[in-house]
């Protein structure tokens, strides 16, 4: 919802606090993940991250979340995608060029990464085109993988 | 100013030490002159000729010529063709590569292939958003963004591989450009942007029509704060209004066009409101040229092409250099006013 994914901004600095304190618990859990099966658990994951940061950042489930680098305001939700920046077409108001009545994603995204502890450090880090394959699943999982099984990271479809 | 190692024309020039393409473009800047590109809009035709006859008008007045991607979304001939056509007769072009209409895939596929038909200069653009074309009911690809297609550029040239990994057999070389809008939100952060595409590989950057030297002013000193004057070489988007109206028309209806106030109110003053759009953009290139860390201007005359010559003479910034252009060398008349 825009008018929460706005708060989210707002609140970038905590949510970036929380998500931290989620990473280092989900990371603890991994030998319980690798139990059971990362397989088993990428449904109901990603069925998570679908409606806790649907509801929160209008989440588009493109698998790689870098909600952290962009100061809590999803680029997947610019109408051209990007995910390094604003292009120059935004409006003197600071609203989209495709989307007059919606806030640039990355006038947002400045924003809320001066509220993060080290966000605007991170904004400056080129991101990496998006892997379409990842689309659709969790993002917390690949974190956890890349973190503690980090030659398995690739994922196959 | 002759190079002594002129080819013939379609055959590309030595690559210098230091430079990373065989192009005219990047051989002027690095020698330090003001550089003059401008802007050709493709036309709406299969004929080679409408395309000759466009860049015909630039003739002594510009370093390298822009073929636009479908600019403003719409449908023309593409900047591949544009430029390939260009370079069979020596034209340095700029090829424009949008995000918007093609994936990672057709777009290594055309960086090698502009390379192979001897373009040495492409500029890395995210592209308009296709509601605002002549086609909304198009699918907007947007694969990449301009910093990503950036980097692949560079992999491609530098470490001879595609963004998959697997090796080129040739690398294309090429000088990457990339462009900046100084002038519209979020303004405090416009310098920090540039930084990450010339950390992504923007050896040069054009900017969107700058009409605020006081903004662009402020942009420049972000700029050098973060240490990259050095690092690329920035050319200021300039361009003539013919009416007050139409100036008005494009501040409300093209994407990040900020015109100042004073500006309309100028061109709405003047008798001859033309006349003082190319005086204008005069002003504005004479103005740009001592701003530290500007290497030259990129002259878009959307529909008054020809207004391109006036513009570059009156602003005298050549200094007397004849930029290339086909039989300039063979020109006797032309040869009064080379200097070296």
């Amino acid at each position: 919802m825009y008018s929460v994914r706005l708060w989210s901004v707002r609140h970038a600095g905590g949510l970036n606090r929380f998500y931290n304190g989620l990473e280092s618990l989900l990371v603890a859990l991994a030998p319980v993940f690798r139990a059971i099966g990362y397989q088993r658990l990428e449904r109901p994951f990603a069925f998570l991250e679908r409606n806790v940061k649907g509801l929160l950042f209008d989440c588009k489930m493109c698998g790689q979340c870098v909600l952290s680098s962009t100061g809590m305001s999803c680029s997947m939700n610019c109408p051209k995608n990007l995910r390094n920046g604003p292009c120059g077409g935004v409006r003197a108001n600071g609203h989209c060029e495709v989307k007059p009545e919606m806030r640039c994603v990355w006038v947002e995204g400045w924003t809320g990464a001066g509220r993060i502890k080290g966000g605007l450090d991170k904004i400056r880090v080129v991101q990496q085109p998006v892997d379409r394959r990842l689309e659709g699943r969790s993002s917390w999982l690949k974190v956890v993988r890349e973190r503690t099984d980090p030659p398995k990271a690739e994922v196959k479809k | 100013m002759i190079f002594q190692d002129e080819p013939v024309p379609g055959y590309p020039l030595p690559i210098l030490p230091g430079h990373t393409s065989p192009g005219r473009l990047e051989r002027v800047l690095r020698a330090g002159h003001f550089a003059i590109t401008t802007e050709l809009a493709p036309p709406d035709s299969a004929d080679p000729e409408d395309v000759y006859k466009r860049a015909r008008v630039f003739d002594g007045y510009a370093d390298a010529i822009n073929a636009t991607d479908g600019s403003g979304a719409n449908c023309h001939m593409s900047s591949l063709a544009v430029c390939a056509l260009l370079t069979r007769i020596g034209y340095a072009p700029v090829m424009q590569i949008s995000c918007r209409d093609k994936n990672r895939i057709a777009i290594q596929g055309d960086i090698l292939g502009g390379a192979a038909m001897g373009v040495c200069n492409m500029l890395c653009l995210s592209g308009d958003g296709v509601q605002s074309g002549d086609h909304p009911q198009a699918k907007p690809v947007f694969d990449l963004d301009s910093l990503s297609l950036l980097e692949i550029g560079r992999t491609l040239r530098d470490e001879q591989r595609f963004q998959s990994g697997r090796k080129l057999t040739s690398a294309p070389r090429v000088f990457f450009g990339a462009a900046e809008n100084p002038t519209v939100p979020p303004l405090e952060h416009r310098a920090m942007r540039l930084a990450k595409k010339v950390a992504a590989g923007a050896q040069f950057i054009q900017t969107q029509y700058v009409y605020d030297m006081a903004r662009f002013r402020d942009f420049m000193r972000g700029v050098e704060d973060l240490g990259l004057l050095d690092k690329v070489f920035i050319l200021v988007g300039v361009g003539p209004f013919k009416t007050a109206k139409g100036a008005e028309w494009m501040r409300n209806n093209v994407p990040g066009m900020h015109v100042p106030d004073e500006m309309i109110k100028r061109l709405a003053g003047a008798k001859d409101q033309a006349a003082e759009g190319r005086q204008v953009c005069v002003d504005l290139i004479q103005e740009a040229r001592t701003i530290k860390g500007v290497h030259g201007v990129h002259i878009m005359a959307y529909r008054q092409e020809e207004t391109v010559a006036e513009i570059v003479q009156r602003s005298g910034v050549l200094q007397g250099r004849v930029p290339w252009y086909p039989d300039r060398d063979k020109n006797s008349e032309s040869s009064d006013r080379k200097t070296s």
